[in-house]
């Protein structure tokens, strides 16, 4: 594999140098674990894990419109955001398919801060641009960040060790700017486990001292560095949708289970009306989890079959190292999409059994 | 960096074979289970199947990704290591030793000369990482 032309991290050394075994991952080289793709997870769920994700695009939109073209563009609701709150929201063609799926952190009212999936940054980037006809700038950022996620029960209390801000003050879906190691740092109560956490975003420079101090931080936690497998098998239990996999140009929120990123009593927003009409029609396929019954994996791309008859496709899955059952996300024509539902992966050829079921699989003790 | 017994030979798919009176015990290397990550599930011919040198003989699944193991000889199965079944993280432990997969009695002329030696597939591994 030639690596000379896939982008970096900041902590590329850092990887290495841990023993991470590294894969181009969307064109960029990350690491796909450390230990162990089930001894990070279980360390998530358990204690606490950190996780390298400055592959992460953000983009910035200022100016005195700056919301009216957060609220044109995507499907959630962003004039209702507090100055310091964040939400899960779409960016969407208008077809209705998606562009990519974002997280809108407002700083202030002409100043929100995107944070975009890595290798749907460019054109997420020209999208935005596309629709930008107010008073407002769409300022592509990504340089200026390396992001780092503290994930699990013992996060906060990793984490509060390095900085001064009250973070157990910090509601969940909410971020403050504060510093980290004494390095300003943007602090947010977010992640992509279905565990508590933090995501930081810092400056490039720092990146690497500042992941070693948590490391240090974190070791009487038995703090893990955590690779992008365990953040798949962590995403996936909470049923969070990985773009390409549960959404993509094709598929439309109200097909993934979305619905409640859509506020359509917002008024007119790129793709609203195919959605619109989607919703007054019904949609036909829907996406669900699914357990595994018999022996075998449901991969993504694998045909689900009904009956014998081809029913839809699987676009995540995985054993599931906190359940110990192997799980999976599928798409099935919505009069199916019901839990208990009987249906087959066809692994490899051969069909095995399974069943729909109520997801998330995993959802964290409160 | 892991160390390849001298005694056996080596494909580049990653399997290894150890020739011995005519049987083969045949496994995959260190570099396949640190490459799978996590090992899940792995399946194996039964005894009496005649696997030609390069067909599949099973596959091995991990948390990650699902691959499919390659003979790297001609010749009859004779015995499975059936523990796999119920243990494959054996096969991240020990794909050297007790997590061999098959026994194989060869059939094939002189097969195994065209395999890789120890340091020839330290040296592709090497490479190749």
């Amino acid at each position: 594999m030639d690596t000379s032309i896939l982008r970096r991290t900041p902590l590329n050394d850092v990887h290495r140098a841990l023993g991470a075994r590294m894969v181009d991952f969307g064109g960029w080289d990350m690491p796909v674990q450390y230990s162990g793709v089930v001894d990070e997870h279980h360390a998530v769920r358990k204690s606490v894990g950190l996780f390298d994700v400055s592959h992460m695009g953000e983009i910035e939109i200022v100016g005195p419109e700056a919301g009216a073209l957060v609220d044109r563009i995507t499907t959630n609701w962003a004039a209702k955001l507090k100055i310091g709150q964040a939400h899960y929201s779409g960016l969407l063609y208008e077809h209705g398919g998606f562009v990519d799926d974002i997280l809108v952190h407002k700083v202030a009212d002409d100043f929100f801060f995107i944070c975009v999936n890595a290798s749907n940054q460019d054109k997420d980037y020209a999208h935005m641009r596309a629709f930008n006809r107010f008073d407002a700038k769409v300022n592509f950022v990504s340089d200026a960040y390396a992001q780092l996620a503290i994930q699990g029960p013992n996060g906060l209390a990793t984490l509060q060790k390095l900085t001064p801000v009250e973070l157990s003050a910090i509601k969940y879906y909410w971020f403050t700017e504060g510093s980290v190691c004494g390095t300003k740092a943007r602090i947010a109560r977010t992640g992509y486990t279905g565990e508590g956490g933090f995501e930081i975003y810092i400056p490039p420079a720092d990146a690497a001292w500042i992941w070693s101090e948590i490391l240090e931080a974190g070791r009487e936690f038995g703090i893990k560095p955590c690779g992008l497998g365990a953040r798949n098998t962590l995403r996936l239990e909470s049923k969070m949708a990985l773009y390409g996999h549960e959404i993509h140009a094709s598929i439309t929120p109200l097909e993934a289970d979305l619905n409640w990123i859509v506020k359509f009593d917002k008024g007119d927003f790129v793709g609203s009306t195919a959605l619109r009409q989607q919703k007054e029609t019904g949609i036909k396929r829907k996406l669900v989890g699914f357990e595994m019954l018999g022996r075998g994996i449901g991969r993504d791309g694998y045909e689900v079959q009904i009956e014998g008859t081809p029913a839809g496709w699987v676009t995540s899955g995985s054993p599931s190292p906190t359940l110990n059952k192997n799980i999976g996300l599928c798409y099935l024509p919505v009069e199916k999409a019901v839990a208990g539902q009987p249906i087959q992966v066809m692994v490899r050829n051969q069909p095995v059994d399974a069943k729909v079921v109520d997801t998330p699989f995993y959802k964290r003790p409160k | 960096m892991s160390t390849y017994p001298e005694n056996f030979r080596y494909t580049k798919e990653h399997e290894w074979a150890h020739l011995e009176g005519g049987v083969a015990t045949i496994g995959i290397t260190d570099h396949a289970q640190a490459e799978l990550g996590d090992i899940v599930y792995v399946d194996l011919p039964k005894v009496g199947t005649k696997l030609e040198k390069g067909h599949s003989i099973g596959s091995v699944e991990s948390v990650k990704a699902v691959s499919d193991i390659y003979s790297p000889l001609t010749g009859e199965v004779i015995e499975v290591n059936e523990g796999l079944a119920s243990t494959p993280e054996q096969l991240n432990h020990d794909p050297h030793g007790a997590a061999w997969l098959v026994k194989l009695r060869v059939t094939g002329d002189d097969e195994i000369k065209k395999l890789m030696s120890a340091s020839e597939y330290q040296e592709y591994v090497g490479a190749e990482g």
